[in-house]
Protein backbone atom coordinates (compact mmCIF):
# COMPACT_ATOMS: atom_id res chain seq x y z
CA UNK A 1 0.00 0.00 0.00
CA UNK A 2 1.58 3.18 -1.07
CA UNK A 3 1.36 5.92 2.12
CA UNK A 4 -0.28 8.34 -0.09
CA UNK A 5 -3.12 6.22 -1.06
CA UNK A 6 -3.63 5.39 2.82
CA UNK A 7 -3.62 9.39 3.47
CA UNK A 8 -6.53 9.90 1.18
CA UNK A 9 -8.50 7.04 2.57
CA UNK A 10 -8.12 7.95 6.18
CA UNK A 11 -9.08 11.48 4.83
CA UNK A 12 -12.11 11.21 2.46
CA UNK A 13 -15.08 12.23 4.16
CA UNK A 14 -13.73 12.61 8.26
CA UNK A 15 -16.09 12.75 10.94
CA UNK A 16 -15.46 15.66 13.31
CA UNK A 17 -14.64 14.11 17.07
CA UNK A 18 -15.28 15.45 20.56
CA UNK A 19 -11.40 15.89 22.45
CA UNK A 20 -13.48 16.28 25.61
CA UNK A 21 -14.67 12.27 25.62
CA UNK A 22 -11.21 11.42 27.69
CA UNK A 23 -12.03 13.46 30.49
CA UNK A 24 -16.15 12.13 30.62
CA UNK A 25 -15.10 8.91 29.51
CA UNK A 26 -12.38 8.25 32.52
CA UNK A 27 -14.08 9.97 34.76
CA UNK A 28 -17.08 7.59 33.61
CA UNK A 29 -16.02 4.63 34.31
CA UNK A 30 -13.96 5.43 37.73
CA UNK A 31 -17.72 6.70 39.16
CA UNK A 32 -19.06 3.67 37.52
CA UNK A 33 -16.48 1.28 39.07
CA UNK A 34 -17.16 3.27 42.19
CA UNK A 35 -20.77 2.53 42.29
CA UNK A 36 -20.55 -1.63 41.71
CA UNK A 37 -17.77 -1.48 44.49
CA UNK A 38 -20.47 -0.27 46.60
CA UNK A 39 -22.79 -2.23 45.64
CA UNK A 40 -21.51 -5.31 45.87
CA UNK A 41 -20.13 -4.17 49.76
CA UNK A 42 -23.64 -2.90 50.44
CA UNK A 43 -25.06 -6.68 48.91
CA UNK A 44 -22.67 -9.04 49.53
CA UNK A 45 -20.99 -7.86 53.18
CA UNK A 46 -23.87 -5.48 54.02
CA UNK A 47 -23.32 -2.33 55.37
CA UNK A 48 -21.83 -1.94 58.88
CA UNK A 49 -24.00 -2.31 62.15
CA UNK A 50 -25.55 0.89 62.85
CA UNK A 51 -24.04 2.84 59.84
CA UNK A 52 -27.27 5.39 60.84
CA UNK A 53 -26.00 6.38 63.79
CA UNK A 54 -23.14 8.90 64.28
CA UNK A 55 -21.09 6.69 66.20
CA UNK A 56 -20.53 4.46 63.01
CA UNK A 57 -21.21 7.00 60.30
CA UNK A 58 -18.65 9.23 61.30
CA UNK A 59 -15.50 6.94 61.05
CA UNK A 60 -16.89 5.29 57.85
CA UNK A 61 -17.16 8.54 56.59
CA UNK A 62 -13.94 9.80 57.30
CA UNK A 63 -12.34 7.09 55.91
CA UNK A 64 -13.92 7.40 52.59
CA UNK A 65 -12.95 11.00 52.88
CA UNK A 66 -9.03 9.95 53.16
CA UNK A 67 -9.24 7.84 50.71
CA UNK A 68 -10.51 9.97 48.10
CA UNK A 69 -7.84 12.88 49.28
CA UNK A 70 -6.01 9.52 47.38
CA UNK A 71 -8.18 8.95 44.60
CA UNK A 72 -8.80 12.63 42.90
CA UNK A 73 -5.31 13.30 41.83
CA UNK A 74 -4.65 9.57 40.87
CA UNK A 75 -7.85 9.91 38.50
CA UNK A 76 -6.55 13.34 37.35
CA UNK A 77 -3.26 11.87 36.50
CA UNK A 78 -4.65 8.61 35.35
CA UNK A 79 -6.65 10.93 32.66
CA UNK A 80 -3.57 12.85 31.37
CA UNK A 81 -1.74 9.31 31.09
CA UNK A 82 -4.45 8.34 28.71
CA UNK A 83 -2.84 10.99 26.32
CA UNK A 84 0.18 10.14 24.23
CA UNK A 85 3.15 11.27 25.67
CA UNK A 86 1.30 12.33 29.16
CA UNK A 87 4.21 10.42 31.22
CA UNK A 88 6.19 13.74 30.46
CA UNK A 89 3.04 15.82 32.11
CA UNK A 90 2.55 13.92 35.40
CA UNK A 91 4.83 13.58 38.63
CA UNK A 92 4.07 10.94 40.92
CA UNK A 93 4.82 13.22 44.07
CA UNK A 94 1.25 14.37 44.46
CA UNK A 95 -0.60 10.95 44.42
CA UNK A 96 2.53 9.24 47.23
CA UNK A 97 2.22 12.81 49.29
CA UNK A 98 -1.11 12.04 51.08
CA UNK A 99 -0.25 8.23 50.87
CA UNK A 100 2.39 9.50 53.27
CA UNK A 101 0.56 11.73 55.13
CA UNK A 102 -1.79 8.78 56.25
CA UNK A 103 0.85 6.73 57.40
CA UNK A 104 2.68 9.09 59.11
CA UNK A 105 -0.76 10.12 60.89
CA UNK A 106 -1.18 6.15 61.54
CA UNK A 107 2.65 6.31 63.52
CA UNK A 108 2.04 9.37 65.41
CA UNK A 109 -1.40 7.89 67.24
CA UNK A 110 0.19 4.85 67.95
CA UNK A 111 3.18 6.49 69.46
CA UNK A 112 0.86 9.00 71.38
CA UNK A 113 -1.91 6.49 72.07
CA UNK A 114 -0.52 3.01 72.49
CA UNK A 115 -2.59 1.90 75.59
CA UNK A 116 -5.80 2.19 73.95
CA UNK A 117 -6.25 -1.32 72.11
CA UNK A 118 -2.56 -2.22 72.53
CA UNK A 119 -1.49 -4.17 69.37
CA UNK A 120 -5.05 -5.02 68.79
CA UNK A 121 -5.57 -1.53 66.81
CA UNK A 122 -2.66 -2.81 64.34
CA UNK A 123 -4.07 -6.28 63.72
CA UNK A 124 -8.04 -6.12 64.44
CA UNK A 125 -9.71 -8.76 63.68
CA UNK A 126 -10.95 -7.62 60.85
CA UNK A 127 -7.57 -7.71 58.49
CA UNK A 128 -8.16 -10.75 57.13
CA UNK A 129 -11.26 -9.42 55.31
CA UNK A 130 -10.10 -6.79 54.61
CA UNK A 131 -7.13 -7.82 53.14
CA UNK A 132 -9.07 -10.44 50.84
CA UNK A 133 -12.42 -8.08 50.29
CA UNK A 134 -10.18 -5.17 48.92
CA UNK A 135 -8.13 -6.41 46.17
CA UNK A 136 -10.71 -8.95 44.90
CA UNK A 137 -13.55 -6.00 44.66
CA UNK A 138 -11.39 -3.81 43.17
CA UNK A 139 -11.76 -6.44 40.23
CA UNK A 140 -14.72 -5.13 38.78
CA UNK A 141 -13.33 -1.49 38.56
CA UNK A 142 -10.33 -2.16 37.11
CA UNK A 143 -12.01 -4.09 34.54
CA UNK A 144 -14.23 -0.83 34.05
CA UNK A 145 -11.33 1.45 33.80
CA UNK A 146 -9.22 -0.38 31.61
CA UNK A 147 -11.43 -1.05 29.39
CA UNK A 148 -11.68 2.96 28.97
CA UNK A 149 -8.21 3.44 28.58
CA UNK A 150 -8.32 1.26 25.73
CA UNK A 151 -9.82 3.72 24.39
CA UNK A 152 -7.44 6.32 24.95
CA UNK A 153 -3.81 6.14 23.79
CA UNK A 154 -1.09 5.88 26.78
CA UNK A 155 2.18 5.99 25.84
CA UNK A 156 3.51 4.53 29.54
CA UNK A 157 1.41 1.50 29.77
CA UNK A 158 3.58 0.77 32.91
CA UNK A 159 2.81 3.39 34.65
CA UNK A 160 -0.94 4.04 33.24
CA UNK A 161 -1.60 0.43 34.83
CA UNK A 162 -0.31 1.22 37.88
CA UNK A 163 -2.76 4.32 38.46
CA UNK A 164 -5.52 2.20 37.26
CA UNK A 165 -4.87 -0.11 39.43
CA UNK A 166 -4.43 2.87 42.49
CA UNK A 167 -7.57 4.33 41.17
CA UNK A 168 -9.25 1.03 41.00
CA UNK A 169 -8.17 -0.08 45.16
CA UNK A 170 -9.30 3.39 46.29
CA UNK A 171 -12.87 2.73 44.28
CA UNK A 172 -12.54 -0.55 46.02
CA UNK A 173 -11.66 0.56 49.53
CA UNK A 174 -14.39 3.47 49.35
CA UNK A 175 -16.73 0.80 48.92
CA UNK A 176 -15.08 -1.56 51.57
CA UNK A 177 -15.52 0.87 54.45
CA UNK A 178 -19.31 1.37 54.30
CA UNK A 179 -18.71 -2.32 55.63
CA UNK A 180 -15.87 -2.10 58.00
CA UNK A 181 -16.29 -1.66 61.48
CA UNK A 182 -12.81 -1.09 62.65
CA UNK A 183 -11.85 2.51 63.12
CA UNK A 184 -8.20 2.50 64.36
CA UNK A 185 -6.12 4.80 62.55
CA UNK A 186 -2.88 1.94 62.36
CA UNK A 187 -5.35 -0.79 61.24
CA UNK A 188 -7.00 2.01 57.76
CA UNK A 189 -3.21 3.10 57.16
CA UNK A 190 -1.70 -0.70 57.11
CA UNK A 191 -4.69 -2.87 55.83
CA UNK A 192 -6.52 -0.32 53.50
CA UNK A 193 -2.88 1.49 52.32
CA UNK A 194 -1.18 -1.88 52.15
CA UNK A 195 -4.03 -3.22 50.00
CA UNK A 196 -3.97 -0.19 47.93
CA UNK A 197 -0.58 -0.07 46.99
CA UNK A 198 -0.84 -3.76 46.11
CA UNK A 199 -4.08 -2.91 43.83
CA UNK A 200 -1.00 -0.42 42.60
CA UNK A 201 1.57 -3.02 41.83
CA UNK A 202 -0.97 -5.45 40.51
CA UNK A 203 -1.87 -2.98 37.76
CA UNK A 204 1.80 -1.81 37.10
CA UNK A 205 2.24 -5.47 36.00
CA UNK A 206 -0.92 -5.55 34.16
CA UNK A 207 -0.99 -2.65 32.51
CA UNK A 208 2.02 -3.66 29.50
CA UNK A 209 -0.39 -6.63 28.93
CA UNK A 210 -3.82 -5.42 28.91
CA UNK A 211 -3.48 -1.80 27.69
CA UNK A 212 -1.47 -2.30 24.00
CA UNK A 213 -2.61 -0.70 21.00
CA UNK B 1 10.09 22.00 4.46
CA UNK B 2 10.60 21.63 8.40
CA UNK B 3 7.22 20.87 10.51
CA UNK B 4 6.29 24.15 11.78
CA UNK B 5 3.91 23.78 15.46
CA UNK B 6 1.80 26.66 14.88
CA UNK B 7 0.80 25.74 11.00
CA UNK B 8 0.24 21.91 12.26
CA UNK B 9 -1.81 22.62 14.98
CA UNK B 10 -3.98 25.11 13.34
CA UNK B 11 -4.52 22.26 10.74
CA UNK B 12 -5.26 19.40 13.27
CA UNK B 13 -7.92 21.49 15.00
CA UNK B 14 -9.36 21.95 11.65
CA UNK B 15 -9.17 18.45 11.41
CA UNK B 16 -10.87 17.64 14.53
CA UNK B 17 -13.95 20.02 13.54
CA UNK B 18 -13.89 17.87 10.15
CA UNK B 19 -12.16 19.76 7.50
CA UNK B 20 -10.95 16.79 4.89
CA UNK B 21 -8.62 19.05 3.30
CA UNK B 22 -6.93 20.09 6.25
CA UNK B 23 -6.91 16.72 7.36
CA UNK B 24 -5.40 15.59 4.19
CA UNK B 25 -2.46 18.64 3.95
CA UNK B 26 -1.69 17.86 8.09
CA UNK B 27 -1.24 13.78 7.42
CA UNK B 28 0.90 14.31 4.44
CA UNK B 29 3.26 16.51 5.72
CA UNK B 30 3.01 14.60 9.10
CA UNK B 31 3.47 11.58 7.29
CA UNK B 32 6.90 12.71 5.69
CA UNK B 33 8.24 13.87 9.25
CA UNK B 34 7.63 10.34 10.46
CA UNK B 35 9.72 8.97 7.47
CA UNK B 36 12.32 10.84 7.80
CA UNK B 37 12.04 10.16 12.30
CA UNK B 38 11.70 6.42 11.36
CA UNK B 39 14.10 5.98 8.72
CA UNK B 40 16.66 7.39 10.64
CA UNK B 41 16.11 5.49 13.52
CA UNK B 42 15.96 1.93 12.04
CA UNK B 43 19.25 3.08 10.04
CA UNK B 44 21.48 3.39 13.25
CA UNK B 45 19.95 -0.15 13.97
CA UNK B 46 20.51 -1.78 10.42
CA UNK B 47 17.13 -1.98 9.71
CA UNK B 48 15.36 -1.22 6.38
CA UNK B 49 13.45 1.60 4.61
CA UNK B 50 10.49 -0.82 3.92
CA UNK B 51 10.57 -1.09 7.42
CA UNK B 52 10.18 2.43 8.32
CA UNK B 53 7.39 2.53 5.36
CA UNK B 54 5.35 0.18 7.60
CA UNK B 55 6.07 2.03 10.55
CA UNK B 56 5.00 5.64 8.71
CA UNK B 57 1.71 3.96 7.67
CA UNK B 58 1.17 2.13 11.70
CA UNK B 59 1.52 6.11 12.95
CA UNK B 60 -0.62 7.39 10.62
CA UNK B 61 -3.27 4.79 11.39
CA UNK B 62 -3.25 5.21 15.18
CA UNK B 63 -2.88 8.94 15.13
CA UNK B 64 -6.23 8.70 13.08
CA UNK B 65 -7.84 6.34 15.62
CA UNK B 66 -6.64 7.79 18.14
CA UNK B 67 -7.29 11.77 17.20
CA UNK B 68 -9.93 12.18 20.02
CA UNK B 69 -6.36 12.20 22.13
CA UNK B 70 -5.09 15.04 21.26
CA UNK B 71 -6.02 17.95 23.17
CA UNK B 72 -5.88 21.31 21.37
CA UNK B 73 -4.88 23.20 24.10
CA UNK B 74 -1.54 21.60 23.77
CA UNK B 75 1.26 21.61 21.60
CA UNK B 76 0.90 19.34 18.86
CA UNK B 77 4.62 17.23 17.72
CA UNK B 78 5.29 16.15 21.72
CA UNK B 79 1.81 14.17 21.09
CA UNK B 80 3.04 13.25 17.54
CA UNK B 81 6.02 12.17 18.94
CA UNK B 82 5.02 10.26 21.59
CA UNK B 83 3.14 7.97 19.19
CA UNK B 84 5.63 7.37 16.56
CA UNK B 85 8.15 6.49 19.51
CA UNK B 86 5.17 4.23 21.21
CA UNK B 87 5.17 2.56 17.78
CA UNK B 88 8.71 2.21 17.39
CA UNK B 89 9.20 0.98 20.24
CA UNK B 90 6.02 -1.72 20.01
CA UNK B 91 7.54 -2.88 16.50
CA UNK B 92 11.09 -3.38 17.80
CA UNK B 93 9.85 -5.12 21.06
CA UNK B 94 7.78 -7.48 18.55
CA UNK B 95 11.04 -8.21 16.23
CA UNK B 96 12.84 -9.02 18.77
CA UNK B 97 15.13 -5.83 18.88
CA UNK B 98 16.72 -4.54 22.26
CA UNK B 99 15.42 -1.27 23.31
CA UNK B 100 18.76 -0.30 24.48
CA UNK B 101 19.54 0.36 20.59
CA UNK B 102 17.39 2.83 20.67
CA UNK B 103 18.65 5.94 21.93
CA UNK B 104 16.47 8.53 24.27
CA UNK B 105 14.71 11.32 21.55
CA UNK B 106 12.37 14.00 22.00
CA UNK B 107 9.49 15.80 20.03
CA UNK B 108 12.20 18.62 18.49
CA UNK B 109 13.69 15.08 16.49
CA UNK B 110 10.51 14.48 14.68
CA UNK B 111 10.19 18.24 13.76
CA UNK B 112 13.78 18.67 12.45
CA UNK B 113 13.62 16.44 8.99
CA UNK B 114 11.23 15.31 6.82
CA UNK B 115 11.29 12.87 3.91
CA UNK B 116 9.24 12.67 0.85
CA UNK B 117 10.40 10.09 -0.66
CA UNK B 118 7.64 7.58 -0.06
CA UNK B 119 7.48 3.49 -1.20
CA UNK B 120 5.12 0.79 -0.72
CA UNK B 121 4.63 -0.50 2.63
CA UNK B 122 4.33 -4.57 2.90
CA UNK B 123 0.71 -4.06 3.35
CA UNK B 124 -1.91 -5.19 1.42
CA UNK B 125 -4.92 -2.68 1.70
CA UNK B 126 -7.39 -5.14 -0.62
CA UNK B 127 -6.34 -8.09 1.54
CA UNK B 128 -7.05 -6.30 4.75
CA UNK B 129 -10.07 -5.21 3.59
CA UNK B 130 -10.86 -8.54 2.37
CA UNK B 131 -10.79 -10.27 5.89
CA UNK B 132 -13.79 -7.50 7.01
CA UNK B 133 -17.02 -8.50 7.36
CA UNK B 134 -19.08 -7.57 4.03
CA UNK B 135 -20.82 -4.55 5.59
CA UNK B 136 -17.85 -3.12 6.77
CA UNK B 137 -15.55 -3.25 3.24
CA UNK B 138 -18.80 -2.21 1.56
CA UNK B 139 -18.79 0.90 3.20
CA UNK B 140 -15.18 1.59 3.55
CA UNK B 141 -14.81 1.42 -0.56
CA UNK B 142 -17.47 3.63 -0.96
CA UNK B 143 -17.10 6.24 1.54
CA UNK B 144 -13.51 6.03 2.16
CA UNK B 145 -12.13 4.77 -1.30
CA UNK B 146 -14.82 5.94 -3.90
CA UNK B 147 -14.80 9.76 -1.90
CA UNK B 148 -19.22 9.23 -1.53
CA UNK B 149 -21.00 11.08 0.65
CA UNK B 150 -22.25 9.25 3.60
CA UNK B 151 -25.69 10.10 2.42
CA UNK B 152 -24.61 8.50 -0.94
CA UNK B 153 -23.68 5.71 0.64
CA UNK B 154 -26.35 5.12 2.76
CA UNK B 155 -28.72 5.16 -0.14
CA UNK B 156 -26.68 2.24 -1.97
CA UNK B 157 -26.26 0.16 0.75
CA UNK B 158 -29.64 0.83 1.92
CA UNK B 159 -28.36 1.28 5.31
CA UNK B 160 -28.94 4.40 7.46
CA UNK B 161 -26.13 7.45 7.36
CA UNK B 162 -25.48 6.67 11.25
CA UNK B 163 -25.26 2.98 10.33
CA UNK B 164 -22.72 3.84 7.73
CA UNK B 165 -20.47 5.90 9.90
CA UNK B 166 -20.83 3.29 12.52
CA UNK B 167 -20.01 0.32 10.09
CA UNK B 168 -16.71 3.06 8.09
CA UNK B 169 -15.36 3.56 12.07
CA UNK B 170 -15.54 -0.08 13.62
CA UNK B 171 -14.30 -1.07 9.95
CA UNK B 172 -11.02 1.54 10.02
CA UNK B 173 -10.42 0.21 13.91
CA UNK B 174 -10.65 -3.09 12.75
CA UNK B 175 -8.28 -2.85 9.50
CA UNK B 176 -5.63 -0.93 12.08
CA UNK B 177 -5.78 -3.85 15.07
CA UNK B 178 -5.01 -6.21 11.94
CA UNK B 179 -2.22 -4.40 11.20
CA UNK B 180 -1.36 -4.23 14.82
CA UNK B 181 -1.34 -7.41 15.18
CA UNK B 182 1.52 -7.87 12.42
CA UNK B 183 -1.10 -8.73 9.42
CA UNK B 184 2.09 -8.72 7.15
CA UNK B 185 1.19 -10.21 4.13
Amino acid sequence: MKTDDLIAMLSTNVEPVDHRQIVRNISMAVAAGAAVAVGIVFFVLGPRAGLTTVAAFIPALLKVAVTAIILVPASIYLIRLTRPGGERRSSVTLVVLPFIAVMLLAVLSHTFAPSYHGHWTILGDEWLECVISIPLIAIVPFSVIVWAVRQMAPTDLARTGAFAGLVAGCVSAIGYAVHCADDSVPFFALWYGGTIALCTFAGWRLGPKLMRW
Amino acid sequence: MVANEADLRALMRASLRGDAAAYRTLLSRLSANLRAYYKGRLARIGRSATEAEDLTQDALMAIHTRRHTYDPAAPLMPWVHAIARYKLIDHLRHTHASMKDLPIDDAEEIMAQDDHVGSESAYDLNRLLGQLPDKMRRTIQLVKLDGLSVAEAASQCGMSESDVKVSVHRGLKALVTSVARKGRL
